[in-house]
């Protein structure tokens, strides 16, 4: 089993007004094969501490540590984080010309795993993952990510990370701007890495109905840069009918 | 990527647009100076005289720029001229003004055995068929340019390949001019290689006659004083093909000026470059496709990277839809990748159309910078940043490098990106 263990996080970002406070001491332990949902109203930090961990320059950490089974996350590169086990499914899915999907899967591979994949069943697993996510064949020889659409960018980061098999997943929004299909899509790839290779998996969103298709283990409420709430699936449940406004309300 | 000095969308020619002043349903109602209807040829007849708009007079189409074979015929330069006016003239070796006579660069032919290289007199008659100097500089050449070597690719030759190694050994300003023909239906591939060090003011002119199917390869490889200022011009025939890819990385100050004019219904040019300026390189490349006649296709793509303090990069593509020129499609674009600080790349497609009864015709340039987020996707995916910003700068020079269609070129090339990478720590 393995642990990420986030301590009293506290990130800024520079802004034109100068060095704005995002998260305001986060506190999570998340362990291999659990799901943690983290949920919030807009501009309550979700996103940040999805970057943070992966290690987007935009985000500074002030204060606190983050931790994979003990080493000091924080001191790692970007790349770095991503050989140690941690995948971010990104909310904006940056396109690369000129890079085709089949060069970019299989470096990026080679580079998690440290050693080139065997080509004969590499090339299948790929297939057989497209296939599985619905994923046109044609899209190996595009550029990566190049004129997708925005489902189709989403499922294509699904697929990188049943490719890539990481110790924990985060994905921020993943479910935003998905059709029914698309998600219910998307949630079995996510599931079927749960089940095949013990993920743990931080699900950051807004809405509940991805949760339809991803059972979470524990619920995290995001407001104003700190858990106002925690619970397990039914806090959830609760939430859909609620809305955010009674965390809101407590703050004005 | 994003794109932060020009951005021009990728458009088509609306045809028979309504009630725009100086608009008919043909095209832009032209100043007088472009009314005439002659283009400026090239030939034996035309070699006595200069066409174009002569001393003093502005003018805003490619169709009027001066051409001539007589020198004097051309302003001396100050740098406030529309097409020299990204060019350093400090720094260009004084081609525009000083006697030509250093020993030109060497040229050796290797290759397919039915193609043949001669010299011939500076007066021999084949020399201009597809030329006519179109700034000082070239003009300059023409005149102490000392004969000519040709190529010859026989008619119904197949599938030839030839090299020319033009290999400078001076640092005496120099001129050189080299003819290039494809007799009726030949196939060919001509790479022609400059290495070594060189002051040159090069002509180059292509006979691509009918039903020719050429395809060359310029490779400015120069070492790092070079100073080359080519004019490049192609006359293609009916049903002929004209394939030109530029392939620019050495040399302190580059100028390729690559022209192709349209002399027969059904024909068809693609322009492509490619080219890396590092800190200090002044690389420019002024491109002229003109669309004299009915039903021909033109296609331009340059990409150029740019890394290091004071790389400086120019395009500018003028394509040219003549009144003649129904049914013609033709689209150019220009793309840069900026790499560090310090560098700037000017780019400027003009496109000119004449008629409006057109298949199409659209122009785009985008210059962006290596972005921070295809770096941090990238590393989000195990890839170090090393391999992460190569891996995006050969994936945008690779679209080029593709076109040339000869393996062991495309892995010499592919071998130079990788060597300009590492240069700068990317």
């Amino acid at each position: 089993m393995s642990t990420l263990e986030i301590k009293d996080l506290h990130v800024s970002i520079d802004t034109e007004q100068g060095e704005k406070e995002i998260l305001k001491g986060v506190s999570l332990v998340i362990n291999t094969n659990e799901t943690h949902a983290i949920m919030g109203p807009n501009g309550s930090g979700k996103s940040t501490l999805a970057s943070t961990i992966a290690g987007h320059p935009r985000y500074k950490v002030t204060s606190g540590s983050i931790t994979l089974d003990g080493a000091d996350v924080l001191e790692m590169s970007v790349d770095e984080r991503a050989k140690a086990g941690l995948f971010l499914a990104m909310q904006y899915p940056v396109e690369v010309p000129g890079v085709t999907m089949t060069n970019f899967l299989r470096t990026a591979k080679t580079a998690i795993d440290g050693e080139a994949p065997k080509l004969r069943t590499w090339t299948k697993d790929v297939k057989e993952a497209m296939a599985k996510l619905k994923i046109d064949a044609d899209f190996a020889g595009r550029n990566v990510n190049e004129g997708f659409s925005g489902g189709e960018k989403k499922r294509v980061e699904i697929l990188q990370m049943e490719l890539f098999k990481p110790k924990f997943s985060i994905l921020d929004e993943t479910d935003s701007g998905l059709d029914v299909d698309a998600l219910k899509t998307v949630s079995e790839g996510v599931n079927r890495a749960q089940e095949e290779n013990q993920m743990g998996t931080l699900l950051i969103t807004h809405y509940t109905r991805i949760l339809r298709y991803i059972k979470p283990d524990f619920v995290h409420v995001f407001v104003d840069g700190r858990i106002a709430e925690q619970g397990g699936a039914e806090l959830a449940d609760r939430l859909e009918e609620e809305g955010y406004d009674r965390f809101l309300n407590v703050q004005a | 990527m994003s794109e932060t000095t020009t951005q021009i969308p990728e458009e088509k020619a609306r045809i028979g647009a309504p009630s725009i002043p100086g608009f008919t349903e043909e095209g832009e109602n032209l100043s007088p100076l472009n009314d005439s209807a002659s283009s400026p040829l090239a030939g034996a007849s035309s070699k006595s005289h200069s066409h174009g708009g002569g001393e003093g007079v502005a003018d805003s189409s490619r169709a009027g720029r001066l051409t001539s074979y007589n020198v004097e015929d051309f302003p001396k330069l100050t740098g406030r001229e529309e097409d020299w006016r990204f060019t350093p003239l400090k720094r260009i070796g004084s081609l525009h003004t000083a006697e030509l006579t250093g020993k030109a660069p060497k040229v050796e032919l290797t290759g397919s055995e039915n193609v043949t290289l001669r010299t011939v007199a500076a007066d021999d008659a084949i020399r201009g068929n597809a030329f006519t100097p179109d700034d000082r500089v070239s003009a300059n050449g023409w005149k102490y340019a000392d004969g000519a070597q040709v190529l010859t690719i026989p008619a119904n030759a197949e599938n030839t390949k030839s090299v020319l190694r033009i290999t400078g050994e001076s640092l005496e300003p120099a001129a050189q001019h080299l003819v290039i023909v494809a007799e009726e239906n030949s196939e060919a591939m001509v790479v022609i290689d400059h290495v070594g060090s060189a002051v040159l003011a090069q002509n180059i002119e292509f006979d691509v006659r009918q039903g020719a199917r050429l395809r060359v390869v310029s490779l400015q490889a120069w070492e790092s004083d070079a100073i080359h200022a080519s004019s490049q011009q192609a006359v293609v025939a009916k049903d002929a093909t004209f394939k030109h890819i530029v392939v620019t990385f050495g040399g302190d100050l580059v100028r390729v000026n690559p022209s192709a004019r349209f002399a027969g219904e059904h024909a068809e040019i693609e322009l492509y470059g490619l080219y890396f300026a590092d800190a200090g390189q002044h690389l420019e490349h002024r491109l002229f496709v003109d669309h004299a006649v009915p039903n021909c296709k033109s296609n331009v793509l340059y990409k150029g990277a740019l890394q290091g303090k004071g790389a400086h990069t120019v395009w500018v593509g003028d394509v040219l839809i003549q009144k003649a020129a129904v049914g013609t499609d033709s689209y150019e674009a220009n793309r840069n990748l900026v790499l560090t600080d310090g560098t700037r790349a000017d780019s400027v497609p003009n496109l000119e159309i004449e008629t409006g009864l057109i298949d199409g015709a659209g122009h785009a340039s985008t210059t962006g910078r290596f972005d921070d987020e295809h770096l941090f996707y990238l590393m989000a995916r195990g890839i170090d940043e090393k391999t992460a910003r190569r891996l995006v700068v050969r994936g945008f020079l690779n679209e080029i490098v593709q076109q040339i269609g000869d393996e062991q070129l495309e892995e010499r090339l592919t071998e130079t990106i990788e060597e300009e990478l590492a240069a700068t720590h990317l």
